[in-house]
């Protein structure tokens, strides 16, 4: 494909995707609150979990056991976890 | 260096080294030199440290269990120390740290589902942008079309993955946690628009034109990239989708300063 034929396929591609997309105006704030269906898979998380730490101002109260011994094996959901079959714990591919 | 600037190296360096000594001059009330005083400081760092982590990766914990992730946490908390006084930064480098993790080594998506926490906090706290619009998509003349190139929006982080990493971390946000259908690779994006954090799966079939335009390649050169392995790659589809959800701020030609 030449330059000014796939310059031509993509402008036309474009104006396809944007007049299907039905409006060619800034995002609403339902569209990008995700409120609406969003492109791709929209995936719904606990927004307030991404603010992270240091935003609120708990004390410190827990020992930290440095010199227990330490169980190096993970035990969490990996353990349970489904993923295609196989248990969370996986091979490297 | 003064003394005082001394006297506050000393600490620092004692703080986070329990082989070393009480520092010199540092004393209670009654004149004594008090290690098990001196020993609660320490405690605190570590335990801050770990905590930090702990609230920042919420995922990964759950995933490995909370002892499994406070001896890991600790470990990192032993070799890095915040660069910033801002905590939520703090763990930056730890998907870095994870993949070289021996004890982690049996779940290998474990660093990028760390890697896209980070980018949750880091969007969290990203400079309030407007998104591009599609009106300025559609204003683009087509000579001009292959030459522009985006800009990605400040909150905006894009996660190419080996692993489903998108839909394991979905599995985590409820109570029960679920079942993750498929091994297959994911494309993440991460970005915040405006007030709430989006958590995108980039189509398959687009992710490799999405990984080319993040990574500030020309839409021309994107979309034949796209179209060689694809030829039914859908241009507008993947564009508009793309930025709609307000993953960029702006676009410019290939050529001119941003």
């Amino acid at each position: 494909m030449n330059r000014q034929t796939l310059a031509l396929a993509l402008a036309g591609s474009l104006s396809a995707a944007l007049s299907a997309a039905a409006f060619a105006a800034p995002l609403s704030p339902e569209q990008m609150s995700g409120k609406e269906k969003c492109y791709g898979v929209a995936l719904a998380g606990q927004n307030d979990c991404a603010a992270g730490p240091g935003t609120t101002c708990a004390g410190t109260s827990t020992m930290d056991y440095q010199g227990n011994a330490w169980k190096a094996v993970p035990a969490g959901t990996c353990t349970t976890m489904n993923i295609d079959g196989h248990m969370g714990s996986l091979e490297p591919m | 260096m003064s003394a005082f600037a001394a006297t506050q190296a000393d600490f620092a360096q004692a703080l986070t080294n329990p082989a070393q000594p009480v520092p010199i001059g540092l004393t209670t009330t009654d004149g004594r030199n008090d290690p098990l005083r001196f020993a609660v400081y320490r405690n605190n760092v570590f335990v801050g440290l770990t905590q930090a982590l702990a609230k920042r990766f919420p995922v990964t914990r759950r995933l490995v269990g909370e002892e499994f992730f406070a001896g890991m946490a600790r470990v990192y908390a032993d070799a890095e120390k915040p660069a910033s006084p801002l905590l939520f930064r703090y763990g930056d480098t730890f998907p870095d740290f994870i993949a070289t993790f021996p004890p982690a080594a049996s779940l290998p998506y474990l660093a990028d589902l760390a890697r896209l926490e980070t980018a949750l906090t880091r969007a969290y706290h990203a400079a309030d942008v407007a998104p591009l619009g599609l009106d300025v998509l559609s204003a683009i003349a087509p000579d001009t079309l292959p030459r522009t190139v985006l800009l990605p929006h400040p909150s905006a982080a894009q996660l190419v993955s080996a692993w489903p990493v998108g839909t394991i971390w979905a599995a985590h946000q409820g109570e029960i946690v679920g079942t993750v259908a498929s091994r297959a690779a994911e494309t993440v994006i991460v970005a915040r628009p405006v007030m709430d954090v989006g958590v995108h799966v980039v189509p398959a079939n687009h992710a490799g034109f999405s990984a080319a335009v993040f990574e500030g390649a020309t839409l021309g050169d994107a979309a034949a990239r796209a179209l060689d392995s694809d030829a039914a790659f859908d241009f507008g589809a993947a564009l508009v989708g793309l930025v709609s959800l307000g993953a960029f701020s702006a676009v410019r030609l290939n050529g001119e300063e941003a």
